[in-house]
């Protein structure tokens, strides 16, 4: 083939890496130009810190308190509940399970992932919100439960990387088996085990759809962990269809406030997973 | 076993049961919910408010999917193809990629929703179309579209690369003849896991595709897939049933999907 060929699709090779730096760069520049007014008019004490969030007063009234509080809350509890259950799954898998059942119970945690969050939402409406109430509690077992593959993968990955005279030492030290793993292998690995909990954090602080389904959804401070609450994401998903004007540029705001949460997540994780590397 | 141990046993034992306990469950609870409803009549060819068939939304699905992955397909491969034969290692523009790659998988998909609504909808002046949805989705499975198909590549030996070379192949039919058609299980495979987080996805899709539930005729016009119809379903409340018989046709899907990614995914790791 000739050179011109060659380098041509070289070019092309080299445009289409750097899409994903475009991409990036839109959506920010999108969120930030679009959203970031709103915040400065209003004051961004008043717009991130105020506890009332009334778009239909007049004058409309703009603070996202509430729906930060409500995504640490659920995002905390999801944490809570399904960090323990991935990395104690995460260890069955890496060190506990025989080949034929890893066979089968891996799938199952990929499949797990692949089931939509819409899905994930109509199972919570029938099967987890009759006994707990649209509330954060609904919400955070259902967050608790999607976060799952995302916080097993992770943390297997980094248990598998522990290197095997970690586990042998401790054997001939006198050790058992699940003391070998759980006071040796696992702290070596409590880098991995960290990065797990952050991504699984964005994971939770990101999901919408199953969180709407379950959580209520009310528009103030959260009161119980049996009353319901809004996050950030649902906040922009309800009312986007029909807001105008100043009340749009509000929740596109929340969307840019929500991107801010996520890159600094993001940072922290790659933090974590290149100090390791 | 020392008491110590048998505790640590225990919970390493019941937190694996609970996880895939909770799969289980939730797969039989759709299947009871869902398939009484499962009638021909939601599958008939049109949506009417008394008939909520999800035939539209099936094709409208398909014809989605088809369009994102035509778009990111051959940039993410593209791109493999760049980080994995062409750049130079510790290159400027390759962290960068890499890290935005990171980043762009990261971003929730409301984000994306967001974004397509200003950029594609507004700015572009698109409207709620399928042709912005796909775009908008095929910004979000880029990131695993690109990582699947370096992890393939990479794979590749390079042994078979230099053989190549030796005979007198350039760099570029290398890669079109040598490495691609041995990464190409391993593509696929990148490939059909994307397609399931498009059939999965809501939220990126409501403010760019919209909600209509129709067939489209073209790009230019709004249509919703299954997962939005769903959506639609549950936030009407009047259809909630029906919406858990789509859930049993969307939970059939993507068990499809898995299981035909980690089939090629398999073939692809016993040859290597």
């Amino acid at each position: 083939m000739n050179d011109k060929l060659e380098r041509g699709m070289g070019a092309i090779f080299f445009l289409s890496a750097a899409a994903s730096i475009l991409a990036v760069a839109l959506i920010c520049f999108f969120l930030l130009v679009n959203g970031l007014p709103m915040i400065f008019r209003s004051g961004p004490l008043t717009f991130l810190l105020g506890k009332e969030w009334s778009p239909a007063d007049i004058p409309p009234v703009f603070g996202i308190l509430p729906m930060i509080a409500g995504s640490i809350y659920i995002t905390f509890g999801a944490i809570i509940i399904g960090l323990p259950v991935g990395v104690l799954t995460a260890v069955y898998l890496a060190h506990v399970c025989p080949k034929r059942i890893y066979g089968m119970v891996k799938p199952g945690v990929d499949l797990l992932a692949g089931i939509p969050s819409v899905v994930y939402g109509f199972f919570g409406m029938a099967a987890i919100v009759p006994y707990t109430g649209n509330s954060i509690l609904s919400a955070c077992i259902l967050l608790g439960i999607m976060i799952l593959p995302t916080v097993v993968a992770i943390a297997e990955s980094a248990l598998r990387a522990v290197p095997e005279q970690y586990y042998r030492g401790a054997l001939a030290l006198g050790a058992g088996h699940y003391r070998a793993v759980f006071g040796v292998v696992l702290p070596a690995a409590r880098s991995g085990v960290l990065a797990a909990a952050v991504l699984g954090i964005g994971r939770a602080i990101g999901e919408t759809m199953a969180v709407i389904m379950v959580a209520g959804n009310q528009a103030r401070m959260p009161v119980s962990w049996l009353k319901g609450a809004r996050t950030l994401t649902a906040n922009i998903v309800i009312e986007m269809g029909y807001a105008a004007e100043q009340h749009r540029e509000a929740l596109i705001a929340t969307g840019a406030v929500l991107l801010v949460f996520i890159l600094i997540i993001n940072l922290t994780f790659s933090a974590l997973t290149r100090r390791k590397a | 076993m020392r008491p110590s141990e048998r505790i640590l046993a225990g919970l390493t034992w019941t937190a694996a049961a609970a996880t895939v306990g909770v799969l289980f469950y939730l797969i039989v609870f759709i299947l009871i919910k869902g398939i009484p409803y499962l009638k021909p009549s939601l599958f008939s060819l049109t949506y009417t408010s008394n008939n909520v068939s999800l035939t539209p939304a099936l094709v409208s699905t398909v014809i989605i999917t088809a369009m994102s992955l035509i778009i990111a397909t051959p940039l993410g491969l593209f791109a493999a193809i760049y980080l994995t034969e062409y750049a130079r290692r510790g290159n400027r523009a390759v962290v960068l990629v890499r890290m935005t790659t990171e980043t762009l998988a990261g971003i929730p998909s409301i984000v994306y929703g967001l974004f397509g609504l200003l950029f594609f909808v507004t700015a572009l002046g698109w409207g709620f179309s399928v042709l912005a949805g796909a775009f908008t989705l095929a910004i979000m499975i880029l990131p695993l579209i690109m990582r699947t198909a370096e992890e393939a590549i990479l794979s590749v030996p390079d042994i078979w690369r230099e053989g190549a070379f030796g005979l007198g192949a350039g760099r570029l039919r290398t890669v079109f003849r040598i490495v691609l058609p041995a990464a190409m299980p391993g593509i696929l495979a990148g490939v059909i896991l994307a397609v399931g987080r498009i059939v999965g996805e809501t939220a990126a899709l409501i403010y760019t595709s919209g909600t209509v539930a129709q067939i489209p005729a073209t790009p230019m016009q709004s249509a919703r897939t299954l997962s939005v119809h769903m959506y639609a379903l549950s936030s009407e409340g009047l259809h909630t049933d029906q919406g858990y018989a789509t859930a049993v046709v969307l939970l059939v899907v993507v068990i499809l999907i898995n299981a035909a990614s980690a089939w090629i995914a398999r073939r692809f790791g016993a040859k290597k």
